[in-house]
């Protein structure tokens, strides 16, 4: 029998026992979710997309190791956090983007946006919308030169010089001038609603398949990772607006579905909106923050100048979580309404006398 | 009426081990045992016994000097000190000590009242102080005060067997071997309480023990199977669950006209009433992936938790930790000389490979887990933020008093920050802080 008196017994606070899901397995359902979506990406795009993800994820990787190497922090790879940044931002950036420019958008991502703030968990905007925006602003055309979907995309392998380029759906329901009329117009794109859905359409390399991001982001909420109210709310709120308010005199559920489906949307909902570090904790905070991406997001594509909004839209709502968070406290235990109205009468008495 | 409380969280319950084994007497009485002056909440009591006495089992041998309970000897034997001893809270605590004869010879002031239909309130009230009789859930409230504090107010009483806890199965136990008792402490104390109906609940991964005590209930006693989920057996989750109400902030289950007692509790009263015998001993899971053989035993209080390790066969496994009470919200032990005391539902003795491991610098990655498992309604993610920068006013605004403890928050975080460590703190010093505040204030005011 062993010894009972010369035990090295720890003492600690309880509880005792933990979950077994830790930050690492969260990440990795993350990445676990993306994958049918950047399937597609290489079945429209080529293999480009592949080795486009790769890149921005060793590039993220490598910056994150770097910076806290350097500034002799204890190096925190293994939450594969900065992978996922990594596969978020390959996703919203089109598939010819030379690698250098992604690489540029990874620094930007990992160390301006997460690490100067502190690292995982400090930063206050999403790291990889944050270096898409970054990337939007320095280099717009190689930013938004979309490629076709076809099967053309897989003879130029790594090197994406040759692929047709041409215009996304968005363009086309975005207000835009029609040459022959000489008026604004919204116009129904050339691709098939089945074609947005299932994702071959031109794009950024992740962004095009609602279906498949939908799997994920199913997946995510039945693993428990992501909750359901951000992209139900953001979702939702997109879905009302757009059938309320139709634009170009495109039939209403066409253009919700068309809205739904296309740009960003499922993408950011999904993955993008629902960040940890970036949004809401609280249950009411989360509802707020989704529809105000929403609102964001339908106003910057019905009167912005740029065919997508989505992801400014997550970049303004990333700023206000903390007084979402505030405004969605909840309901403090067993305090009812009228205890409420008391308290509140009272503070009103002590005020006036 | 309610379904659920809001939060939770769904451990793995681990109760295999002792689940099936019967409750058994210890192999071997212990030879001394150290009866802790304090084995309730408030007060601890004052010794009325000396050095050299003689004391029968039931024989009283402390009396409470504030809120409290009387404490009874558990062996028959001689006193052999009152010093202080290794306290299962943590630090050492004034004990009388002693030593087993082994007789078992038993004398106790109560009278037994198989009738105790023809008992007044007060009687009954009386009995139970005088058997010493506390809360055996784990805090420890003297049954006694939470009783008169109840009478004329309380509209429904909820027996908790509930046991919520991972590993443990005392009350699992216990109700399916002497479920009677239980049934009948509860017609007790709903003649007590005035009252024509009362609740059992049970978490709905006990079956065999919901099944047994319908068939026990009889008219006026309804066994509710509540889902199982952690915090299920917490007071103010589970009246929420019975009821639909909410335990105001800083208020008792009185407040929304509730009274809640533990399984044993209730079998303790029914022992205090009918025959007689005062709290001295009780039923203790010894489990954990350390010991050998896990199993269910009656332990009279004071016997030192090193005699409970080697009633389980001693260790199998070098133990990382050695806790009374359950992995959620048990005590861990630096020493195992340390002497059971009437809220010891359990000693688990947990593997390495068991116990949550100590994280160097966790990162908060904001997810929200902890916000979502609060039953109480908290912010755990904010109050920690706070309580980190030591803001104890802006912790104390997100109402971190109103904390049950129950660490649901810490156990699902991903990133293991130690939560419920932080919120200790924050309302200890809060504590602090408010009684130096006052302090100040009063002196101002002499001043003036």
């Amino acid at each position: 029998m062993m010894d009972t008196k010369n035990l090295k017994l720890t003492v600690a606070s309880s509880p005792h026992i933990s979950s077994p899901v830790d930050t690492r397995r969260l990440m990795m359902d993350v990445l676990i979710a993306l994958l049918p979506a950047l399937c597609m990406a290489v079945y429209v795009f080529g293999p480009r997309a592949l080795t486009m993800t790769a890149v921005s994820i060793l590039g993220c990787e490598f910056f994150e190791w770097g910076y806290r190497k350097l500034l002799k922090k204890p190096a925190s790879n293994g939450d594969l956090s900065a992978a996922v940044t990594g596969v978020l931002l390959a996703f919203v950036c089109p598939v010819t983007l030379p690698y250098w420019t992604l690489l540029i958008g990874d620094f930007f991502a990992i160390v301006v946006v997460k690490q100067l703030f502190g690292g995982l968990g400090q930063n206050f905007l999403n790291p990889a919308l944050a270096g898409r925006a970054f990337l939007m602003m320095c280099y717009p055309v190689a930013m938004t030169t979309w490629v076709l979907p076809g099967m053309d995309n897989w003879a130029g392998l790594v090197s994406a010089s040759d692929a047709v380029t041409g215009a996304t759906p968005m363009a086309s329901l975005h207000s835009h001038l029609d040459v022959a009329s000489g008026l604004n117009v919204h116009t129904l794109p050339a691709d098939s609603l089945m074609d947005l859905f299932v994702g071959t359409i031109g794009g950024c390399l992740g962004e095009t398949s609602a279906l498949l991001l939908l799997v994920g982001g199913v997946y995510l909420i039945w693993r428990g990772v992501i909750r359901f109210r951000i992209p139900v709310a953001y979702l939702g709120t997109v879905a009302v607006l757009c059938l309320l308010f139709p634009q170009g005199g495109i039939d209403r559920v066409d253009w919700m579905l068309y809205n739904l489906c296309g740009g960003g949307l499922m993408l950011g909902a999904f993955f993008m909106a629902t960040d940890y570090v970036t949004s809401p904790v609280t249950k009411m905070g989360e509802i707020y923050y989704g529809i105000g991406c929403g609102l964001l997001t339908v106003f910057i594509r019905y009167f912005g100048g740029y065919p997508e909004g989505v992801s400014y839209a997550i970049l303004i709502m990333n700023i206000c979580v903390w007084l979402l968070d505030k405004a969605g406290k909840p309901a403090r235990f067993g305090v009812t309404k009228e205890m409420k109205a008391k308290a509140k009468a009272e503070k009103k008495a002590a005020k006036e006398g | 009426m309610k379904l659920s409380f809001y939060g939770g969280v769904h451990p793995d319950e681990r109760k295999d081990a002792t689940c099936g084994k019967a409750v058994e007497p210890l192999h071997e009485a212990p030879a001394q045992v150290a009866l802790a002056m304090s084995m309730h909440v408030g007060a601890p009591c004052a010794p009325v016994v000396q050095v050299g006495d003689t004391v029968t089992i039931g024989q009283k041998i402390a009396q409470p000097t504030g809120l409290g309970a009387p404490i009874h000897a558990s062996v028959s034997g001689k006193i052999v000190a009152i010093e202080p001893r290794p306290y299962c809270g943590g630090g050492m605590m004034n004990a009388v000590v002693i030593e087993n004869d082994f007789q078992n010879t038993f004398g106790s002031e109560l009278t037994p009242h198989p009738d105790y239909q023809k008992l007044s309130t007060q009687e009954i009230v009386d009995i139970v102080r005088e058997a010493g009789i506390t809360g055996m859930g784990g805090a420890g409230f003297p049954t006694h005060v939470k009783i008169s504090s109840g009478l004329g107010k309380v509209d429904t009483l909820i027996i908790n067997a509930a046991e919520c806890e991972p590993y443990i199965t005392a009350d699992h136990r216990l109700m399916l071997e002497q479920g009677e008792r239980i049934i009948e402490g509860t017609r007790i104390l709903m003649q007590t309480f005035g009252l024509e109906k009362g609740y059992i609940a049970i978490e709905d991964n006990k079956p065999d023990a919901i099944e047994k005590m319908k068939s026990l209930a009889g008219n006026g006693i309804e066994v509710v199977a509540c889902r199982t989920r952690y915090p299920q057996g917490a007071e103010k989750q589970l009246i929420q669950r019975i009821t639909g109400r909410e335990v105001p902030p800083g208020g008792l289950p009185a407040h929304v006209a509730c009274a809640v007692f533990n399984a044993g509790t209730t079998a303790a009263i029914y022992d205090a009433v009918v025959t007689g015998k005062p709290l001295t001993e009780r039923i203790v899971t010894l489990t954990g992936g350390a010991l050998r053989e896990p199993r269910n035993v009656v332990v009279p209080f004071g016997t030192p938790m090193e005699h409970l390790v080697k009633e389980a066969g001693g260790f199998q496994e070098e133990p990382d930790r050695v806790l009374v009470g359950g992995p959620m919200m048990g005590i861990a032990l630096y020493d195992l000389s340390a002497c059971t005391i009437k809220g010891n539902n359990a000693l688990l003795c947990m593997t390495k490979a068991e116990a949550a491991q100590h994280v160097d610098n966790p990162t908060c990655i904001r997810c929200g887990k902890c916000v979502n498992a609060c039953p109480m309604h908290l912010t755990p993610v904010y109050m920690h933020l706070y309580a980190e920068h030591r803001r104890w006013d802006e912790a104390e605004q997100l109402n971190v008093m109103d904390c049950i403890e129950c660490g649901s928050c810490n156990y699902i975080c991903p990133a293991r920050v130690p939560l419920v460590q932080s919120f200790r703190m924050a309302k200890f010093e809060i504590r602090t802080l408010a009684m130096k505040r006052k302090a100040e204030a009063e002196k101002e005011a002499k001043k003036a």
